[in-house]
């Protein structure tokens, strides 16, 4: 059933539901929803999954604030430009309550900046740039997911226990990559006394040449290897390395590299032993987690990803600030939003009043082979609140309100 | 860096020419019999791989699966090519050149969904080769054996296709449409027939290039659009139609790329350089210098056919617009003003959107249907505009100043890159203006102090005066309507008229005394600046803008706009931008496929009516005036 269908639908019965009952007169409170689906589906498809899992079991619960939720999603066509008009669109015509979603970070800082001269509640579901609550946050903006810098703080303080002398860095040549790599270099240069040197290499994001870029890096000869890579570039890069002898007995850490989404098109050629972040759908036991892992393998028989929970907790916090706030008034939402905790398959996450950043936080651990598929062993939950500069350095990046 | 690495890297270098050039050589042999600048031929290489990807999961990693698999990849992909020849193309080729382009981005779209609802979004990893899997040791280093094998079989298709190109009759019979098609067809030699088969060769070798790919890279959704312009780069390069000159070509790219990689971050007094960013657009650099050099690539020959189309039945709709159309135009404007006291605001967006785009493929069109010059790289100046404005406006300049700086910063880039491009012509021309925008592209994609890398620039908003969206909407208005009345105005000008005597007969407009290269240079000048009006007035109307405002896709969009509303009617930029927008702001929230249903929708248009909309009002009202 497409989204227009489901709207339609929704609306049916809230029509239905007004002459029947007076006493639940209820219009669906709209959430305004865009992201890059045709441009990125192989994260966007579960990510969708997971956002209308996360509706229905809200309006089966009888919604919020008495009326049922309901979500208009457009496609941006992974284009600043269009998820502007889109996003006017929403405002205007469907007149949704906030903003949601989005996935590069080009994308996301334009649409945060349009919340900012809208004045409209943008929620940023997917995009990892650090620059959207800091450097260019504003007060309509808010973030969900574990940022580059959360993350690759994440790998930093297991590769300085390695005590390696000489990386080889390996990233998509774009601001992801480059800001991977930047905080990487400087966490390092932190944690470990004693010279460190660095080797890059820059691949164009999705062309990676990975015969010359493998033999260039193993020819650095390095200690150790730090890659941003994901999807098609790791595919190749992983095939490449492992053909070519690049990982044997170099500890290699990956941003990322855990994900399923990443991690499962690899199948048995999954490498073995890498530090990643990630998210190990079938090991986490906890009662949160366990809960949306059941209720969305029954609902799709297929498991979940990690855009999967990404979708669940962008409608269930956006559900939890309608919520505290008791209205859908936008000022009312943005003081509900600051503090906000509200449960996700990952427990409580909070998002923080200081940088309208989520403490979601990502899984940490080692790669493995089981089954002929590559996994996650040896992993821990790192918190995304003890993976942020201090207070004081936020304050100095971001501007005031 | 040591000899043994060096050499090592020569041999990848020349592995990756080798798969280059199976893709190119398809593409070249294609444009060279039927002139066709198949944009589609990236989708083509795409599903080789697909095709090639199921053969294994259906017969196995064996030698059957794989082997199978890279020879049904190719007959299969062949079988394709020559349905879109003569399902589509077939029915086009007396249009306006270029129209085929059109038509090959709407088979992009629609192979590119139904690529996604066939085998889904997730990237499926193939099989290493089979019998190929492994690795020897060469200059002290493992060198995986399946490398070693792509670097024979370049060389071996290019000995197979010089043998038929050579050797057999059908391949003469190409070689003489390649040099005439014309005349082939007086001769006898059913023309349908040997371009649907060379369609088919030549997608049969996308198809192979593609099956080939797999072991190297798993199949996936963006292996159409990262192949093309790479494809493109070489075919251009090694001369249009020459499959040795694309193999060199292929050879020039390959190695290059393997170089910037091996050289790595070097210290130029001071300056580091960091060599491996270089391979962003090392092949557009490499372009760019080569065409400089030699104007129709390395083995290229002048074309014997006009650059614009032979048809006098498309030109003859050039004449000044009568007093019924100024008054049809004024209605129309005083209409679009009434249009902010309708209460949608989300129609005034759209009209925005609609009105900047128009302006931006009314420039493409100056330089396209009056001048003959197809630029490819359009976006450039749309971007630099964009860029332009937004710099200044960061910097503190009033929107006033900012909106004034953006046709003055694409003045800039139009007036240096057209004195390169002027001296070019059809397609080595198009293909050099997107070199030239892939080089902008790359500058501010990765000089992030100045023009915010791959995020871009925020907060670019209009003044207090203008930031009503109905207040922008009339600014926009005033400002698009009088840009559209220039370009007209300009037509009808003397230079108007200079500038299409020098496309449709260079020689006899230089025997008239016009300045040919000094009048393209203009045009080159003109189009730039209004694009680059239009890139000011996006930024503002967006808030922000990042380095995909001059990327391919937008230049593509221009193009596809343009040719959807006529290359030569007045009305056809209008029309080209509103039914593009419409079409896909609608269709976007019809259906989950939108993309399909665009692509179809522009083959519906293209087929419907080959001189665009516009064309085919103009015609139709011609002949009720009649």
């Amino acid at each position: 059933m497409n989204r227009s269908l489901r709207l339609h639908l929704l609306a049916a019965v809230a029509a239905l539901a007004t002459v029947l009952s007076p006493a639940a007169a209820a219009q669906p409170i709209k959430l305004g929803e865009l992201n890059s689906y045709k441009t990125f589906p192989a994260f966007l498809e579960p990510y969708k999954k997971g956002m209308d899992l996360a509706l229905e079991e809200i309006n089966a619960a009888g919604g919020v604030l008495g009326r049922p939720l309901a979500i208009v999603s457009r496609d941006d066509n992974g284009s600043p430009g269009d998820a502007v008009r889109v996003a006017e669109e929403l405002v205007t015509r469907e007149k949704v309550v906030l903003l949601m979603g989005t996935f590069p970070s080009n994308v996301g800082l334009a649409v945060a900046d349009l919340a900012k001269q809208r004045k409209i509640l943008f929620l940023a579901a997917e995009p990892l740039t650090d620059k959207i609550v800091w450097e260019n946050g504003n007060r309509y903006t808010f973030r969900l997911r574990a940022s580059t810098y959360m993350q690759t703080a994440m790998l930093a303080p297991e590769a300085a226990k390695l005590g390696r002398k000489r990386w080889a860095i390996v990233y998509p040549n774009y601001e992801y990559g480059q800001a991977a790599t930047q905080a990487f270099k400087k966490q390092m240069m932190a944690l470990q006394t004693g010279g460190i040197e660095f080797v890059e290499q820059a691949v164009p994001l999705g062309k990676i040449d990975a015969g010359p870029v493998v033999q260039a890096l193993a020819d650095a000869r390095p200690d150790a290897i730090f890659s941003s890579l994901f999807g098609t570039d790791l595919a190749r890069f992983v095939r490449e390395g492992e053909l070519r002898g690049l990982f044997r007995d170099r500890p290699v850490f990956n941003l990322l590299g855990g994900e399923p989404e990443y991690l499962d098109p690899l199948k048995d050629e999954a490498p073995v032993g890498w530090w990643v972040t990630g998210y190990p759908w079938y090991a986490i036991d906890t009662p949160p987690h366990r809960r949306f892992r059941d209720a969305y393998q029954a609902r799709y028989k297929d498991y979940p990803r990690l855009g999967s929970v990404v979708g669940y907790s962008t409608v269930q916090a956006a559900a939890a600030a309608l919520r505290k706030a008791g209205s859908t008034d936008t000022e009312k939402l943005v003081a509900a939003m600051k503090g906000l905790a509200f449960d996700s398959p990952f427990g409580k996450v909070s998002f923080r009043a200081l940088d309208h950043q989520s403490t979601m936080g990502a899984y940490v651990g080692r790669t493995a082979l089981k089954d002929g598929k590559g996994v996650m062993v040896d992993w821990r939950y790192a918190d995304g609140k003890d993976h942020l500069p201090s207070d004081d350095a936020v304050k100095a990046m971001r501007p005031a309100d | 860096m040591t000899l043994a690495s060096l050499l090592a890297q020569l041999l990848n270098g020349l592995a990756g020419a080798s798969s280059l050039f199976l893709v190119a050589a398809g593409l070249t042999l294609i444009f060279g019999v039927s002139r066709v600048v198949n944009f589609a031929h990236g989708s083509l290489y795409m599903l080789g791989a697909y095709v090639a990807w199921t053969s294994v999961a259906w017969f196995g990693r064996g030698p059957v699966g794989f082997w199978g698999g890279v020879l049904l990849a190719t007959l299969v992909v062949a079988a394709i090519g020559a349905l879109v020849e003569s399902l589509l193309l077939r029915r086009i080729y007396a249009a306006p050149e270029l129209l085929q382009l059109a038509a090959t981005f709407g088979v992009v779209l629609i192979v590119r969904d139904l690529t996604l609802a066939t085998w889904g979004a997730e990237d499926l990893l193939g099989p290493r080769a089979a019998g190929f899997a492994g690795v020897v040791d060469l200059f002290g280093r493992a060198t995986p054996t399946y490398e070693l094998l792509l670097i024979v079989v370049g060389p071996l298709v290019l000995a197979g296709l010089w043998w038929l190109l050579v050797r057999t009759r059908f391949g003469v019979q190409i070689r003489a449409a390649t040099e005439n098609r014309a005349l082939v067809g007086a001769l006898g030699i059913n023309e349908a027939r040997l371009f649907t088969q060379v369609f088919a060769l030549g997608a049969g070798l996308a198809g192979l290039a593609g099956a080939l790919q797999l072991p190297r890279e798993p199949a996936n959704l963006g292996m159409d659009l990262a192949i093309i312009a790479e494809a493109f780069v070489v075919t251009v390069v090694g001369g249009l139609g020459s499959i040795t000159g694309a193999f060199l070509a292929a050879l020039l790219i390959g190695l290059v790329k393997a170089l910037c990689v091996v050289v790595g971050t070097v210290e130029f007094g001071g300056f580091a350089i960091a060599f491996p960013k270089l391979t962003l657009v090392a092949e557009f650099v490499v372009m760019a210098i080569v065409l400089a050099v030699r104007p129709y690539g390395l083995l290229g020959q002048p074309a014997v056919i006009p650059a614009t189309t032979p048809v006098a039945e498309f030109r003859a709709l050039i004449r000044p617009p009568g007093r019924r159309s100024l008054a049809a135009a004024l209605a129309l404007a005083a209409v679009a003003a009434l249009l902010p006291f309708t209460g949608d605001e989300y129609r005034l967006i759209l009209a925005t959107d609609i009105l900047v785009l128009a302006v931006f493929a009314a420039s493409l069109q100056f330089l396209m249907g009056g001048g003959g010059m197809a630029s490819f790289g359009h976006a450039a100046y749309f971007g630099l505009g964009a860029y332009g404005a937004a710099l200044a406006f960061k910097h503190g300049a009033p929107m006033a100043f900012a909106l004034a700086a953006a046709p003055a910063a694409a003045l800039v880039g139009a007036v240096i890159f057209g004195w390169f491009c002027v001296r070019l012509s059809g397609v080595y021309l198009a293909m050099l203006t997107l070199a030239f925008a892939q080089i902008v592209w790359s500058i501010a994609f990765q000089w992030d102090a100045v023009t915010g890398g791959s995020n871009g620039l925020v907060g670019i908003w209009p003044a207090p005066l203008l930031a009503d969206k109905r207040d922008y909407f009339w600014f926009v208005l005033t400002l698009a309507g009088a840009a559209l009345a220039a370009i007209a105005w300009l037509a009808q000008t003397p230079l108007g008229y200079a500038l299409r005597g020098s496309r449709d007969s260079a020689l006899r407009a230089e025997a008239l005394g016009i300045d040919v290269r000094r009048t393209q240079w203009m045009a080159f000048a003109i189009a730039g600046t209004f694009a680059g009006l239009a890139g000011g007035l996006h930024v503002f109307s967006k808030g922000s803008l990042s380095p995909e405002t001059l990327a391919i896709p937008r230049s593509v969009d221009a193009l596809v706009m343009v040719l959807l509303g006529g290359l030569n009617a007045i009305a056809g930029p209008l029309l080209g931008a509103a039914a593009f927008t419409l079409l896909q702001d609608g269709l976007a929230r019809a259906t989950d496929y939108w993309r399909a249903v665009l692509g179809a929708a522009i083959l519906l248009i293209v087929l419907l009516a080959p001189m665009g909309i516009g064309g085919a009002l103009q015609r139709l009202f011609a002949r009720g005036a009649r």
